[in-house]
């Protein structure tokens, strides 16, 4: 058996919130200078609860409530990083991140390339995105377009427990800065997680989810889910390939333009705004790399450059769903 | 121990001769700034050397300081190597930052020197962050991080020193008081009448120095680091000082007079250390004249060496971006150039 097949083999059931709290406990674990960081993270066990129990397991110093102060705790973890130590930072929604922008585009990104590469940044930023809880705008961004657009800092936003826990720990192990993406509406997500505690997802690499010939669909965060289920229902007319890219930058693009060779068609499905961001780019890689091996228009799926709206016929108007994804299939199988 | 303390006569010279280093240092740096030798923003420190050697005085030289977009005083201040720091100025790949930072950014992590900063305000977090690695791995150093006046406005600032004050972090946050925030006096910018004042709302002593004075500033950060030491937490630090220059190089300054300017000269800061040196029986008048021939010949060495450095090659323009390195930027890098092909933004 190879070493990746008998990695593969010992897994067990977690959700994609146990995957995450799991990962940061063996990266803790693993190395004394990862902490954890951000707002109730400690006592409280996280406002979604994806810290739970690691206060009382690794105690206050390691599991840090801070102030309500984005910017400056954002900032105190990036010169923390560029120190010795390496922080694990929780923004408990992505809409905060406005409020620490200027610590994360002009410090965290910069300061490696400015230095002449004679530092590392060693943090990893993560938060909680998406509609779906009737949180409205304030609470439901899906931002990670702008991260992934700013030089200087690696984005990844996992879709199944498996790649939650395996980003996360990659995240916390690398020497850049990066902020993990998790979909507010997916933490319950059941699946198999790899037990070895060397199991990580290397940022960058794209994972097909399942195979086919005829359509790819590029999804991401709870749309993997959604798409994988739209593929299963759609078997009998037309076979779906489903990639998860995980890593939103960089970006796996050999894995994609492959797969669109092979079926000659193209989806992309991410959550945030349509204009200007991640589906923008995945349909520009391809026709870079791949435009003859294009047998139909791509087609887009996310949120229609609107905030997320209060009222629940108003939500699911908007927030992109498997049912907007097999209509896309759907245009040009 | 710093390498150069105010309490022995040979550290009292170190300190003049960092202050003069300063001087000439920006002075010339200003010169070749006026040539269009020196590309950018350039904003010099002169008028202001008593904060920064002061307190680096008062620093060990394993402490952490963050620095300002007026950086110069205070690399030198921390020991820095003025060669490498022209160099960097005139955008060479011998440079600190290798030619990526220039003078806003100079920054030299492993002498603690946690880099100037294009951003007013923005230095007081990292202060905070070093602070907290060397509270998280029970190390002895401390962490200072300088602002401006200006910036003391910074809603990021105050969160850093709430931050700081709330976790007792090791930390020391001095404010160079130069009267201006670029064009605007500080008294329109504040409604306080020190700024130290604001350092009740962290419930942390907040003292306000003659930054003109290299000794009072040098005693103000003593003061603080022991109280950093003691894990009692961090001290918000007034220096009231004046930059002679303009905001930057060019500045036209309609904001003030040449009276209001002489009037801060009558107290400058390497005179008045000097003539109490001279007073004490410590320093002739030639022994000062030499050792301003000494830091005039160490300048003058810095620009010939930056003038010399090579300049970076275009492809590396594309390196030290990530530790772990992207394909969407080795793209660039790996092209093959000969030719003079496209640069910049083609992606094929
Ligand atoms: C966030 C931000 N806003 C504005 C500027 C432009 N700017 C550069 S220096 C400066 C004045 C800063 O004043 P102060 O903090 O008192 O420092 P000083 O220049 O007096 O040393 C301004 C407004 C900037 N660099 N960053």
């Amino acid at each position: 058996m190879t070493a990746q097949a008998e990695l593969e083999q010992q897994t067990e059931t977690r959700t994609v919130r146990e995957a995450i709290r799991q990962a940061l406990r063996e990266e803790m674990e693993r190395d004394e200078d990862v902490y954890v960081m951000g707002e109730d993270v400690g006592l409280f066990g996280g406002v979604l609860e994806v810290t739970g129990g690691l206060y009382e397991e690794f105690g206050e110093e390691r599991v840090r409530d801070t102030p309500i102060a984005e910017a400056g705790f954002v900032g105190a973890a990036t010169g923390a990083a560029a120190t010795g130590t390496r922080p694990v930072v929780e923004i408990m929604f992505s809409d905060f991140m406005g409020v620490s922008m200027e610590q994360t585009m002009n410090q965290m990104a910069k300061m490696r390339y400015m230095f002449g590469g004679k530092t590392e940044m060693p943090v990893t930023v993560r938060t909680t995105e998406g509609g779906g809880m009737g949180a409205a705008s304030q609470h439901s961004g899906t931002v990670h377009a702008w991260i992934a657009h700013f030089p200087g800092l690696k984005a990844v936003a996992p879709g199944t427990p498996a790649s939650a826990k395996g980003l996360t720990k990659a995240a916390v192990r690398s020497d850049d800065p990066v902020f993990v993406f998790e979909n507010k509406m997916i933490y319950e997500q059941e699946g198999e997680v790899p037990t070895d505690e060397d199991f990580t997802v290397p940022i960058g690499e794209a994972n097909v989810e399942r195979e086919g010939e005829d359509v790819t669909v590029v999804a991401t965060q709870r749309l993997v889910g959604e798409s994988l289920d739209v593929a299963e229902r759609l078997d009998a007319e037309t076979s779906v390939e489903v990639i998860d890219p995980r890593s939103l930058y960089p970006l796996d693009t050999e894995t994609i333009v492959e797969s669109v060779r092979k079926t000659g068609r193209l989806v992309v499905a991410d959550e945030s705004p349509l204009s200007y961001g991640i589906h923008a780019e995945v349909a520009t890689r391809v026709m870079e790399n791949g435009f003859y091996s294009l047998d139909a228009p791509i087609q887009r799926v996310g949120t229609p450059d609107t905030h997320m709206p209060f009222s629940p016929p108003l939500e699911q108007e908007v927030l992109p769903d498997g049912e907007g994804v097999r209509d896309a299939i759907e245009r040009i199988a | 121990m710093s390498d150069y303390t105010l309490e022995t006569e040979e550290g009292r010279r170190e300190a003049l001769r960092r202050m003069l280093t300063i001087r000439e240092f920006d002075t010339t740096a200003g010169e070749y700034f006026a040539d269009g030798e020196i590309p950018g923003f350039v904003h010099l420190y002169i008028g202001e050397e008593a904060v920064g050697v002061g307190a680096c005085a008062a620093l060990d030289p394993d402490d952490y300081i963050a620095s300002t977009h007026r950086g110069h005083g205070h690399c030198i201040a921390k020991g820095l190597d003025p060669d490498l720091m022209m160099a960097e100025l005139f955008g060479k790949r011998d440079g600190y930052c290798n030619g990526k930072g220039g003078s806003m950014h100079i920054a030299d992590v492993e002498s603690g020197m946690l880099g100037a900063n294009g951003i007013v305000g923005a230095g007081p977090p990292m202060a905070t962050g070093a602070a907290l690695t060397i509270d998280y791995q029970d190390r002895d150093e401390v962490a200072l991080g300088f602002l401006g006046d200006g910036a003391v406005a910074q809603g990021q600032v105050h969160e850093a020193v709430n931050l700081a004050s709330t976790w007792d972090l090791p930390a020391i946050f001095l404010v160079e008081n130069n009267q201006y925030g670029e064009g605007t006096p500080v008294e329109k910018q504040h409604n306080v009448d020190n700024l130290s004042d604001t350092a009740g709302a962290y419930d942390i002593p907040g003292v306000t120095v003659d930054g003109m004075d290299v000794t009072a500033v040098a005693e103000a950060v003593e003061e603080a680091r022991k109280r950093a030491r003691a894990g009692d937490g961090p001290t918000f630090i007034e220096a009231e000082t004046y930059r002679y220059r303009g905001h930057y190089e060019g500045d036209e300054q309609p904001y003030r007079d040449e009276d209001e300017i002489e009037r801060w000269k009558q107290r400058d800061a390497i005179e008045s250390f000097k003539g109490r040196l001279i007073d004490r029986g410590e320093l002739t008048e030639e022994e000062f004249e030499d050792l301003r021939a000494e830091v005039e010949a160490t300048i003058a060495d810095a620009v010939e060496y930056a003038q010399e450095a090579e300049p970076p090659a275009p492809e590396e323009a594309y390196e030290d971006m990530f530790g772990e390195p992207v394909p969407e930027i080795e793209a660039f890098a790996n092209r093959p150039r000969a030719d003079g092909g496209a640069k910049g933004g083609d992606s094929s």
